[in-house]
């Protein structure tokens, strides 16, 4: 099962295992991560399941989508170039390793 | 947990002592989002008794949303719904009991009687027991087979299985539950047989409740251009059976409608009786007050099952909705650890249907003028605009079609003391995202 690392704002490091077909987001929701709030359940509704992707891993997950893209734009935490939403980050074999930071603000 | 004597939370100014309280733990009642959340935020806030979470379904707590929508279209699985993994439960303390049903409070004992025969000490009860499905009125009599309502997954799980051979569907009642409903099974799977969808509600709109008559209208139109069937404004007049089972559905305008499944989606009623039956006051909902305190100092209440003031509305609401739940259990888990987090948050809600993202913030009551935004680009599910609605100059609601950036936006502006102006929203050229800086 693919692993994968939450980095918290104050450095802390957590792995998670994440089975195929979950998201970054619900993995760490399942798994008590703090700092990930999904409030919508991954419905892309509310931009509260912002993370930073490790900039190595950027070009191995696809694009952020349109709409992702636009609601980007409006996160509570700082925006930056390896912003994404993780409820649109799926889980595949090729993504173990991946390691995303959480930003000290959410919703 | 890293919490000493010194560092113990303080209850309610009226409470007793709050060590006893601390090692009776909290209890809370309903394994629902707002029940998991209220938990788990309590163990987050730092309290350090035992924590029991109850549920009376045999599943461990899952997601909602999905129900009628993924769930019931095929594309989400079970394992899929889950809300939480066991190795949350047991990192956070929290013993989770499935299958659970509480049978009545005792408040001067503060004892949790348990359906089993035993009971549950508790320090603070929470009360997060959410609605169940409003069924067919009395007087159509027994159901036969074939008539069915969605609220839970043993409901979902029911209906994907009917809806896999049912070749004739009338869904009762145009809210969001029954509009979610007939979309999913108006969109069947390449493999599945075609299906005759009809929507009969009883007012002359969809929506009534929840959206306002500009929205109503869109959403009315994509349906019927995925072939749902509406009948606006004729309520059930008659449920044909033959042989115990469902065979037609007769509508007060005369409309007889083969049908061997029935969806009733005609709202919800709020479980209250456990909170009743202690002596605590409910009015549509479990009265609390902004910290979710019921009117006794050790029982808190949050989600469906709430009727509680609301800053935004001006008046004591109850909200169906994933949002309200989880702020709703945060606040309440504040409050059990003693700290004031009032529950002052903005409403919202979305829908996902035939490939249409829907989304309301803010609240539509008393709202007399609205504008309407285009984005350009879209059209038929595609379309994508913004319904922005006034009362007098004051922004009140706004509700998005496929403009999830713009929902967001709208939240923040709802925020704002003061937020934009009809003319503003109007002007094409008016960034809006200013009003938010300085």
């Amino acid at each position: 099962m693919p692993t994968i690392t939450y980095v918290q704002p104050d450095g802390t490091r957590r792995e998670v295992e994440a089975p195929v077909g979950s998201t970054v987001m619900l993995a760490a929701v399942r798994n008590n991560v703090r700092g990930i709030d999904a409030e919508c359940g991954g419905a892309l509704a509310c931009a509260t399941c912002h993370v930073y992707v490790d900039p190595a891993w950027m070009d191995r997950i696809p694009p952020a989508g349109e709409d992702e893209a636009d609601m980007l734009e409006g996160v509570a935490g700082e925006r930056r170039e390896t912003s994404r939403l993780s409820c649109q980050i799926n889980v595949d074999a090729a993504l173990d390793g991946l390691v995303v930071e959480i930003p000290a603000e959410q919703g | 947990m890293a919490s000493g004597e010194t560092e113990r939370p303080r209850t309610t100014p009226d409470g007793p002592a709050p060590d006893g309280l601390v090692d009776s733990g909290l209890v809370v009642v309903g394994a629902s989002h707002a029940g998991v959340q209220l938990a788990a935020a309590a163990r987050e806030y730092g309290y350090p008794g035992p924590i029991t979470l109850i549920g009376d379904e045999p599943d461990a707590p899952y997601q909602r949303p999905p129900l009628s929508k993924g769930f019931l279209a095929g594309k989400t699985s079970e394992p899929d719904l889950a809300l939480r993994s066991d190795a949350f439960f047991a990192e956070t303390g929290i013993t989770l009991r499935p299958g659970t049903r509480a049978a009545a409070i005792d408040r001067a004992a503060r004892r949790l009687h348990l359906a089993d025969g035993t009971f549950l000490p508790y320090g603070h009860l929470a009360l997060t027991t959410g609605a169940r499905a409003r069924p067919l009125p009395a007087s159509f009599g027994e159901p036969p087979g074939g008539v069915l309502v969605l609220r839970d997954l043993a409901d979902a799980r029911r209906l994907r299985e009917a809806a896999a051979t049912a070749r004739d569907v009338v869904v009762l009642g145009g809210g969001f539950i029954g509009l979610e409903v007939a979309a999913a099974l108006a969109s069947p799977a390449p493999d599945s047989p075609e299906r005759r969808v009809t929507l009969a509600e009883g007012r002359p709109r969809l929506l009534a409740r929840s959206a306002s008559p500009e929205l109503a209208e869109h959403v009315a139109a994509r349906h019927r251009a995925a072939g749902v069937a509406l009948h606006l404004g004729t309520a059930v007049d008659a449920i044909e059976q033959r042989d115990g089972r469902l065979a037609a559905v007769r509508l007060t305008d005369g409309t007889r409608l083969p049908a061997d499944l029935l969806v009733v989606g005609i709202g919800v009623i709020p479980n209250t009786e456990l909170a009743e039956a202690a002596g605590l006051a409910c009015l549509d909902g479990i009265v609390v007050d902004r910290h979710a305190r019921t009117e006794d100092p050790h029982i808190l209440a949050a989600g469906d099952c709430t009727a509680h003031p609301s800053e935004f509305a001006g008046a004591t609401i109850r909200l169906e909705s994933i949002q309200n739940a989880q702020d709703q259990a945060r606040t309440a888990a504040a409050t059990i650890v003693g700290r004031a987090q009032p529950h002052i948050a903005l409403p919202w809600f979305w829908s996902d249907q035939l490939g249409m993202k829907l989304q309301m913030a803010g609240l539509l009551d008393g709202t007399d003028r609205t504008v309407r935004r285009e984005k350009p680009g879209g059209d038929g599910s595609d379309a994508k605009f913004s319904l922005w609605h006034f009362a007098g100059e004051r922004l009140r609601a706004v509700e998005t079609v496929n403009l999830p950036a713009e929902h967001m936006l709208s939240r923040r502006l709802l925020a704002l003391a003061d937020g934009p102006t009809p003319a503003q929203a109007a002007d094409p050229g008016f960034d809006l995202r200013r009003l938010l800086k300085g």
